[in-house]
């Protein structure tokens, strides 16, 4: 799909199934299609962001590519390398490469260790430094997610919200990675804090040239920290563009239906903002209508929008669309 | 006149660990068909102070410890229980964050909202039933008569918010205090709850107490706004006053630790740093100064709220608008 020297990372017909068991024998009675032939690449340094509401699928992809889940079908070519074939020492080897940064600042630290065993585990567990080392290594750490290296010894209820996702991201920088999945990395925070954790990974990215996939379902954060983003729903991607082309020229009605859902902060531009408001759900993707996945809301469908899924093409350069009206 | 008055409301938390200064001398009031919205960030009393109103704080823990609100000529803090409850759900409705947890997962949605009108309104069952498919339809729940015998789970996030939405709206309210009512929604189904509201209010002509974090839906829905912090409020404006020229460094800090959709260029944020501070040990001075870019020796000193322009109040000793233009 790429076909440039600068991607780091290429996906393409990602899917991931989870089977429906029923029954005494728990016979395989479906599936949850929760990513569905998902097609995209990353390119060295940028920062993409995947966006979408709830069950679209984009932390699954997320875990996917990190092959937390093994998916279903597809390839997740990472430096060239596919991941989805790697097994045992060789995946764990690349997984140095890859890290994550979870949403939930409560859950993804282990109550019972200490901030430093937190930070640290990483660097034993590939055989990267141990005791006075990486007791240093850690508190550099700290330092750079501007924490005060002496917390070491502290455990994670003595930290805010705020400072706990300082803590996940020490851990995710621990192995110095090339590659990192922020899933919803802010959403658990305060307005005032997310401002300050969004300006580290920007300052993060520049200083340590790290490429980010950012999963979030705030359209007005991935966009402030994209270069290009990824529109999810229902499994499937149905836009990606720059982000200068995603908000002047969505071409996709979902995506135009998102930005205009998305509130904006300054009651004059309220005032005069014309919204198109969806009706109904999103459809359970144990059962995803027939044709377009986003048919059953679709302000614009057509006939054949019911009858064949659109295909997945590049409009004009980096702009890629799905869907009958533009296609 | 004011349909609402809430005059230096003040709610304390006895805990182990001490005394949780929640709210700390809150005055606002809410005039009919007006939308008044309180922002805050966790923590700040948003909810505790709309609570306290209702007289829905645990006791103890909690203890209303001064304050009036005035309805309808009287001072609901000094109604016996009996009238509150004639009060709550009729003439001051409320809708809550989650709809997952705030509607009884053992009941129909009709036996819920029928509840109120066989309470409130005197309604027979029959009557009910009729008035709730009623409502259902009002919400713009599809196929409203044939959801009525369905239990919560088989409804959506959106569409449970609808439905209390109708429940809120049964006993056609004077006053609907909506507390962070689309916060565990999807944008867009956000979106189809904050147009419905709007439709509703202007339709119904009640007045709107709306709670959130997101200054995004402040300016789509409010006509005044109270920002809080650390249970006080420190600013308060007709909405676009607010947005146009904040004059306080919180609300100034607020609008610029949020990204604008519309926002063209990539410019970097400007977040508040540090934490709020913890509410058993507040600060003797003003609360923000610990944070504030306009510290002043007289910040050790507790402002209070003064007009800085008609319909604008702030509590604040610095003038941050002259201040910024140097």
């Amino acid at each position: 799909m790429a076909g440039e020297n600068n991607v780091l990372l290429e996906v393409n017909n990602l899917k991931m199934y989870f089977p429906i068991k029923r029954g005494v024998f728990q016979r395989r009675v479906g599936d949850i299609k929760a990513v569905d032939d998902v097609s995209f690449f990353i390119r060295r340094g940028e920062t993409f962001g995947l966006v979408g509401e709830s069950g679209c699928g984009k932390t699954t992809a997320g875990r996917c590519i990190l092959q937390l889940y093994r998916p279903t079908a597809g390839e997740v070519m990472f430096e060239g390398q596919n991941l989805v074939e790697m097994k045992g020492q060789k995946l764990r080897s690349m997984r140095r490469e890859m890290q994550m940064i979870f949403q939930d600042p409560y859950a993804s630290l282990n109550p019972r260790m200490t901030v430093g065993s937190i930070i640290g585990e990483p660097l034993e567990v590939h055989g990267i430094a141990k005791g006075k080392q990486k007791r240093e290594r850690v508190q550099e750490l700290l330092r750079v997610v501007g924490l005060n290296p002496y917390f070491v010894n502290r455990y994670p209820h003595e930290f805010s919200g705020g400072q706990r996702q300082r803590i996940g991201v020490a851990r995710a920088l621990a192995l110095n990675p090339s590659f990192i999945v922020a899933d919803e990395p802010i959403s658990a925070l305060d307005v005032s804090i997310q401002a300050q954790i969004i300006n580290m990974l920007e300052d993060l990215q520049a200083e340590l040239g790290l490429t980010f996939l950012f999963i979030a379902h705030d359209l007005s954060v991935v966009r402030h920290i994209s270069n290009r983003i990824a529109v999810m729903y229902l499994g499937k991607i149905f836009e990606i563009a720059d982000r200068a082309e995603l908000y002047d020229n969505p071409l996709q009605p979902y995506t135009q239906s998102l930005l205009s859902a998305v509130p904006i902060p300054d009651p004059v531009v309220e005032e005069t903002r014309k919204r198109i408001i969806l009706v109904g759900d999103v459809p359970s993707p144990a059962n995803p209508p027939v044709g377009c996945n986003f048919v059953t809301r679709c302000p614009v469908k057509m006939d054949v929008c019911e009858e064949k899924e659109p295909e997945f093409k590049e409009v004009s350069h980096d702009h890629w669309v799905a869907c009958w009206r533009v296609n | 006149m004011a349909l609402l008055e809430v005059c230096n409301l003040k709610t304390r938390f006895y805990t182990d660990d001490g005394v949780v200064q929640a709210v700390n001398g809150v005055s606002w009031d809410v005039t009919e068909g007006e939308t008044l919205s309180i922002v805050g960030e966790s923590g700040c009393g948003k909810s505790v102070s709309v609570l306290s109103i209702l007289r829905l704080i645990p006791q103890p823990p909690g203890k209303i410890e001064a304050g009036e609100v005035m309805f309808e000529g009287q001072d609901m803090m000094q109604l016996s229980d009996d009238k509150m409850r004639s009060i709550r759900g009729n003439k001051i409705a409320m809708v809550f964050q989650d709809p997952m947890t705030s509607l009884n997962p053992v009941l129909t949605i009709n036996s819920q909202i029928s509840e109120a009108l066989m309470l409130h309104l005197r309604m027979n069952k029959k009557e009910a039933r009729e008035r709730t498919a009623e409502l259902l339809k009002l919400v713009q729940i599809p196929q409203a008569e044939d959801r009525l015998d369905d239990y919560p789970h088989q409804f959506s996030g959106g569409m449970r918010q609808r439905a209390m939405i109708a429940m809120a709206l049964s006993c056609n309210p004077q006053i609907l205090i909506a507390d962070e009512p689309t916060t565990a929604l999807d944008v867009t189904i956000q979106a189809q709850i904050i147009e419905l509201v709007k439709e509703l209010r202007d339709e119904i002509g009640m007045a709107i107490i709306w709670i959130t974090h997101d200054l995004g839906i402040v300016a789509g829905i409010a006509d005044r706004v109270a920002v809080m912090y650390a249970g006080f409020i420190i600013e308060s404006a007709d909405v676009k006053d607010l947005y146009a020229d904040p004059r306080h460094p919180y609300t100034l800090g607020l609008l610029g630790s949020v990204p604008r959709l519309d926002m063209h260029k990539k410019e970097k944020l400007t977040p508040i740093y540090g934490l709020p501070p913890d509410l058993i040990d507040l600060p003797t001075g003003c609360p923000f100064a610990p944070r504030c870019d306009y510290r002043i020796d007289r910040c050790a000193e507790r402002p209070e709220l003064r007009s800085v322009a008609p319909r604008h109040e702030v509590a604040c000793w610095v003038d941050i608008s002259e201040e910024r233009k140097r």
